[in-house]
């Protein structure tokens, strides 16, 4: 592990230890964390809503079931924030959008249930590109989030509320929405590490859905440990999603401790040529370098590592700008100013309802819908939309090969650092952050973003693991081998 | 590799592939308004975009099912029992009264929207 005694940010584990043995109040880590939110956050702008009051109550309940010898959760007393595309009974959900600036939504998402039946303190909704659609918070309609470990710089996207909330000290953990990469980017952006789990394996009953057959759930945390715990409070099966999958996953805490006692010798780690970023002037070569430097590291930890070929994995990025454009402009049409989101006034129905999507969607909200009406109308369907489908076909099968001589795979997770607000105003340049993150949204596979070292500007560069569906184990116990070889980092990281 | 991986420079917008009658169309389609500047902009900006299209094309695919899901889930069906058998009392009235107070206009238990065909006075 690196060293993390240096700086003044407690794991969600060290907290939920203190609390549960009664060394220290839930409401205590809850005002501490309020305090630091109140201190930075007109800055930083994580949050959309600050839940100040739900939060001290949430916290004396935990503290009023360890004063009673109660069981408080394996959460207890930990401060965690949500993206702001999940739904919070009687609390606004936005999606950082005005068509839903003043919704309430009148029920609890899966995930925030699952959070508080395990004792977390849920601080806030944070800020995210509107409806989930970008890689630098830079398209909320609220403004943007800035990058804790440096303000001239974006966190990432989508999540980068949930991102930025967990580098500044506002929630030890928060909860992010990965449908190209939105966690895995942004964690790699803020120094954290982010899981987008199998597809399936979270429930998304109460997340506002994007592109659902991509969309899924996970976590964002400043080590792997604090990563596992939450991925096994959020994981398991939720018959109000359809999608979801009804096997139960082995604990990814045990995982962690396990790779931890016992290492990874045998572990089969393959190296995708594609995703590598050699050879390409969009990669930053520091980028390029720690992913390099990731492999050899395993290497030195008993993995068997080799580079592999997987030749669709550069198709990922053009099948998805069909795919989850496509699914975006059906999910959208709902929002029409007649059940609920706002209303602008029309002289008939049709009229209201195109004003009321103009005036509430932002630019690039609209591209997208604009896009994906485009690529499912009569004449394109095949060329566009059924061709993606078809690649993404492909795609899976090639994963699934090369799965049976490998146990995980890896790539850089992002092609650069945080970069500078305003550099990449071209919809295009902004869409290629997500080329490595994209192919495990496509196949459903799990994938995660460990902090490796520091990158061009001081900045923190991640490693992504991939896995096959269900072996998020692997995932994990390759993320705290990689968290152990991992170089020291100076900037940002947090203490026991 | 860098002449098959996606590249952000290998596109070029204004593609002949997409017109500014093909994309107000779409807008109209997609119930959006957009002035004459804004169709400009995003009809360069969409050709781009569908330009990625051609990288899809190195691959046969003529023999290969679309995806449409990771796992090629099968439907899933519950039970459908009346939410007041599952919660007691009224709680089918509570939901209805919470759904009716997110709209934006309601009136005797029903979403109040303007005239769909004509207009209103």
């Amino acid at each position: 592990m690196s060293d993390r005694t240096s700086s003044p940010l407690p794991t969600a584990a060290a907290l939920t230890t203190a609390v549960r043995s009664g060394e220290r109040t839930a409401v205590s880590v809850a005002e501490e964390h309020l305090a630091r939110i109140a201190a930075g956050d007109d800055e930083i702008h994580a949050f959309n809503t600050v839940m100040a009051d739900q939060a001290l109550a949430a916290a004396a309940a935990v503290d009023e079931k360890v004063a009673a010898g109660e069981d408080p959760g394996p959460l207890a007393g930990v401060p965690v924030a949500l993206k702001d595309n999940m739904c919070t009974r009687g609390v606004a959900t936005t999606c950082s959008s005005k068509i839903l600036e003043d919704w309430v939504p009148p029920y609890d998402g899966a995930v925030v249930e699952r959070l508080q039946a395990a004792g977390a303190v849920v601080m806030g909704k944070t800020n995210l590109d509107e409806f989930a659609m970008g890689s630098s918070t830079e398209n909320s309609a609220f403004g943007p989030t800035l990058n804790p470990l440096d303000t001239s710089r974006v966190p990432g996207g989508s999540s980068g509320g949930s991102a930025a909330a967990v580098a500044a000290g506002f929630s030890a953990v928060s909860l992010g929405s990965d449908t190209g990469g939105s966690i895995r980017q942004p964690a790699a952006l803020c120094g954290l590490v982010g899981v987008k789990p199998t597809y399936g394996a979270v429930s998304r009953y109460g997340l506002v859905a994007f592109a659902s057959s991509l969309d899924q759930i996970g976590p964002f945390a400043h080590d792997v440990t604090d990563a596992a715990m939450v991925f096994d409070v959020i994981a398991g099966h939720d018959g109000r999603d359809s999608t979801s999958i009804p096997e139960q996953l082995p604990s990814m805490t045990e995982a962690v401790a396990a790779s931890q006692a016992v290492g990874i010798d045998g572990l089969r780690v393959g190296i995708v040529t594609e995703l590598s970023g050699r050879g390409l002037d969009a990669f930053e070569p520091e980028v390029v370098a720690a992913g390099a430097a990731a492999a050899d590291a395993l290497a030195a930890a008993g993995a068997k590592v080799d580079e592999v070929s997987i030749p669709t994995a550069v198709a990922g990025l053009s099948a998805y700008y069909m795919i989850a454009p496509a699914e975006a402009s059906s999910n959208l049409a709902r929002y029409d100013g007649v059940r609920y989101g706002l209303r602008q006034p029309g002289p008939n129905t049709a009229s209201m309802m195109a004003a009321s999507r103009t005036a509430g969607f932002g630019d690039e909200v609209k591209r997208r819908i604009m896009l994906g009406t485009y690529a499912l109308s009569a004449g394109y369907y095949d060329a566009f939309y059924g061709k993606a489908q078809r690649i993404r076909t492909l795609m899976i099968s090639e994963f699934d090969k090369v799965y049976e001589d490998f146990d995980v795979l890896i790539s850089p997770t992002s092609p650069c650092v945080a970069f500078e607000f305003g550099a990449k105003a071209d919809p295009l340049t902004m869409y290629y952050n997500d080329v490595c993150t994209i192919p495990a949204n496509l196949t459903g596979h799990p994938a995660m973003s460990v902090p490796f070292g520091l990158g061009a500007h001081g900045m923190p560069v991640g490693v992504q693991i991939m896995a096959p569906a269900m072996q998020e184990a692997d995932m994990f116990r390759t993320a705290a081998a990689l968290e152990t070889a991992a170089p020291a980092l100076e900037t940002q990281g947090a203490s026991e | 590799m860098s002449d098959t991986a996606p590249s952000p420079s290998g596109t070029e917008p204004g593609s002949p592939r997409l017109s500014t009658d093909d994309v107000a169309k779409v807008a109209q389609l997609a119930l959006l308004e957009l002035s004459d500047d804004e169709l400009n902009t995003f009809t360069g900006q969409l050709a781009a975009v569908l330009d990625l299209a051609d990288e899809l094309n190195q691959f046969d695919t003529d023999n290969v099912a679309p995806t449409a899901h990771p796992f090629g889930l099968f439907n899933v069906f519950r039970e459908d029992v009346p939410v007041d058998e599952i919660e007691g009392g009224d709680r089918a009235a509570e939901l209805r009264a919470e759904a009716l107070a997110a709209g934006p206009d309601v009136e005797e238990n029903q979403f109040k929207v303007p005239p769909a065909l004509g207009e209103a006075p």
